[in-house]
């Protein structure tokens, strides 16, 4: 292809690969390279904090499936990044995030704007390269988007010194080469054999999918195993949308704010099928306690996740869609018996539930207004209570279509997040469930989400207050509010106006499906703020460090 | 329980940082690491020795694996391997003990590498064990330095760990 700059380089690895989007914020030594994007067919999104750019480039990365790109510049820019980065890895995000570096003769002499992001980043991103070379761009990006979207997928950093990117190279492709790494993706007949005879053994199953599922696009095959052996199916918050939760096999998400009837079912099962999963704390509740009753079967790509947390009786390494698909063939259909009905009655007995009628909105109500008017669309959450009523009071029955930060629990993902999956998608309608906590923490891209008209539409659900961590100051903190009321919160329908968004508002039940209406019809981005009570709380919950069978229904 | 573990590494920057890094972020204790180079200059050969239970080396081993920068990993059976350390010792020598510091380094097949008017610095090889006893018998005498370089090990035969 002959010779050309380093920066132009990188720009056609990312042509070659795909990349039609990237997500970042110029600075010094990031020059040579946006002096080349100046010129470059790429779309380059300018946001307005780094940690933004990482979460976008993610977001777009969850509803889309391809690699999500970012890049800052050196020093603080990098390290603005990082939160984006472990949100990522913590979620097994395919990224790759992009730093400027101080020219390699400058490494390692506290030049200004140094930071050594490789070195910060090792524990939060699947691999990093720092390119001392411009002849090695071409294969470090290479290997970087294929190690970042196979296997368990996860952000890669690649930090690009500023000579790097003004010296020149004869530009080749290579092919990879990485003896070190090669993903465990082929199932082993044996292993399915075996899973096979224990679900046909099992009188209580229940099948517990993860994020893995969605990644390897296994949902069909879920449904496929599930419904020839009449097996419950639960998703942890990763996994929403794997499994369409109107099927009367779906018992919705398991573990701390999950259903009653799921950490039931688990609790009372004789087989646990784990696919793309991996036993998180809050999934498990008191791990000594979890599914006392069951053998388990963990299906997964990453074999360190296999007896990490939890003693596996059948592992199954590989990727899950061929594993589900293996196991659909291996077993024989079941019909409907004894234990659905058990599950059917637990369902039936205690369903989610919100008290209604009552004088202010109900953030729940919110969520299944949101639900009846836009069935099909993107949920993206920020994180507390506004995530977990996301995930229980919207029917998700769409893979990709529920975004939400699960490992690191990242405040203020949500809504750069869902600027990323809206410029992914912008055919589908992409929801920002907020609370006025978490939005604040980036509320600075409404800029961006205005300047590329991107018509994401944030919910806030705006009680004034830190609502998850005050709920646990409310049940076990004798009513301490410490630190967890935010005294004023800007008018937010002044603030959407200040930039150019539109701004609505909610203060009655009877408002809401107007104001939604209005919102669903901009065409632009918009904020909705709905006043709800302080009081609200998450219903059910598993207090931290309790079994799962100590499910607590809250007051409504 | 103490395991020792084999591993085969890219020969590149930071990737013993990266094996440093996952063994303190996971909790697990590192008892020696030494590294050095393979006949292959694209490699080096690490031997880490890592106290734990069987599900702590079964996670070490599997963690390890999942670094791009790792080529190969496996453990060494004590039973089945052999192990080296190599010590060097300087102990204080005054005249009236020099014959028995002579003595114990003659039993233990050790060397005497250095010699001053005050002290000498004492070389041996072995197994942790032997290097220890040694250093156990030279302590009445007064250790003023010591240097050693963790164990290696290989296994037994024509069985290899290579990449």
């Amino acid at each position: 292809m002959g010779k050309m700059s380093g920066a132009e380089a990188i720009l056609e690895c990312l042509k070659l690969e795909g990349v039609e989007l990237i997500f970042g914020l110029p600075g010094g030594v990031l020059l040579p390279l946006y002096d080349a994007i100046y010129d470059s067919d790429i779309r380059h999104i300018l946001v307005r904090h780094e940690q933004a750019a990482a979460h976008a480039a993610d977001g777009y990365a969850r509803a889309t499936g391809r690699v999500g790109v970012c890049l800052a510049t050196s020093g603080p820019g990098a390290t603005n990044l990082v939160t984006g980065i472990a949100t990522a890895y913590m979620d097994s995000v395919p990224l790759v995030a992009m730093t400027g570096q101080v020219p390699t003769n400058l490494i390692g002499k506290d030049a200004f704007q140094e930071a050594d992001i490789t070195g910060i980043t090792i524990p939060v991103t699947k691999h990093s390269y720092l390119v001392r070379d411009a002849k090695d761009i071409p294969r470090v990006f290479r290997e970087a988007f294929y190690i970042a979207s196979t296997g368990r997928p996860g952000p890669v950093l690649i930090d690009l010194p500023r000579d790097v990117t003004v010296n020149e190279l004869d530009f080749e492709y290579p092919e990879i080469n990485l003896p070190g790494y090669s993903p465990n993706l082929k199932v082993h007949n044996l292993q399915i054999k075996r899973a096979a005879t224990a679900l046909m053994e099992a009188e209580r199953p229940v099948i517990y999918v993860g994020g893995g599922v969605k990644y390897s696009d296994g949902h069909k095959e879920l449904v496929e195993l599930a419904e020839k052996i009449k097996a419950p199916v639960t998703t942890t918050l990763m996994g929403i949308g794997c499994f369409p939760e109107d099927h009367p096999l779906s018992l919705g998400m398991l573990g701390m704010h999950g259903t009653t009837y799921a950490n039931y079912a688990i609790q009372e099962a004789d087989l646990i099928l784990a696919v793309g999963a991996r036993f998180d704390d809050r999934v498990t509740g008191k791990i000594a306690s979890f599914a006392p009753q069951a053998r388990i079967v963990h299906v997964d790509v990453d074999p360190a996740e296999i007896g990490k947390n939890v003693r596996v009786d059948i592992p199954v390494v590989g990727d899950a869609k061929s594993a589900l698909a293996e196991l659909a063939k291996a077993v024989e259909p079941k019909s409907w018996g004894p234990w659905n009905d058990k599950v059917a009655g637990w369902k039936n007995d205690h369903p989610l539930f919100y008290a209604k009628g009552a004088d202010s909105i109900k953030p729940q109500f919110v969520l299944e207004t949101i639900c009846k008017l836009c069935p099909e669309a993107v949920i993206v959450t920020e994180v507390g209570q506004n995530q977990m009523w996301a995930a229980q009071f919207f029917t998700h029955k769409h893979p990709k279509h529920f975004i939400s930060s699960g490992g690191l629990g990242t405040m203020g993902y949500g809504f750069p997040a869902a600027i990323g999956a809206k410029m992914g998608c912008p055919e589908k309608e992409v929801f920002d469930i907020a609370g006025d906590g978490s939005f604040q923490m980036n509320i600075q891209e409404l800029a961006t989400a205005v300047i590329n008209e991107v018509a994401v539409k944030v919910i806030v659900l705006n009680n004034g207050v830190l609502g998850m961590v005050r709920q646990w100051q409310d049940l076990f903190y004798e009513k301490r509010f410490s630190n967890t009321t935010l005294t004023r919160v800007p008018d937010f329908v002044k603030v959407a106006e200040a930039y150019g968004a539109l701004g609505l508002r909610a203060t009655k039940p009877s408002e809401v499906e107007g104001v939604l209406k209005e919102a669903i019809a901009s065409d632009r981005a918009t904020i909705v703020d709905i006043i709800i009570s302080p009081d609200e709380k998450v219903s059910p919950m598993v207090p931290a460090g309790a079994s799962l069978s100590e499910i607590l229904e809250l007051e409504g | 329980m103490k395991h020792t573990i084999a591993l085969i590494v890219e020969n590149k920057p930071g990737v013993l940082v990266r094996i440093a890094g996952l063994f303190s972020r996971r909790g697990f204790n590192i008892d020696s690491l030494t590294v050095g180079a393979t006949d292959n200059p694209d490699y080096s050969r690490m031997t880490i020795t890592v106290e734990g239970d069987e599900v702590v080396l079964e996670q070490v081993t599997k963690q390890l694996n999942k670094l791009v920068n790792v080529i190969r990993v496996s453990e060494l059976l004590p039973s089945e391997s052999v192990e080296r350390e190599l010590a060097i010792i300087k102990v204080a020598a005054r005249k009236e003990d020099r014959s028995e510091i002579m003595q114990i380094v003659s039993v233990f097949r050790a060397k005497i590498i250095d010699v001053s008017p005050r002290s000498m610095i004492v070389e041996v090889t072995g197994s942790e064990d032997k290097v220890e006893a040694m250093v156990r018998l030279l302590r009445q005498f007064g250790i003023k330095e010591m240097a050693r370089t963790g164990k290696v090990s290989m296994v037994r035969g024509t069985k290899v760990v290579s990449a």
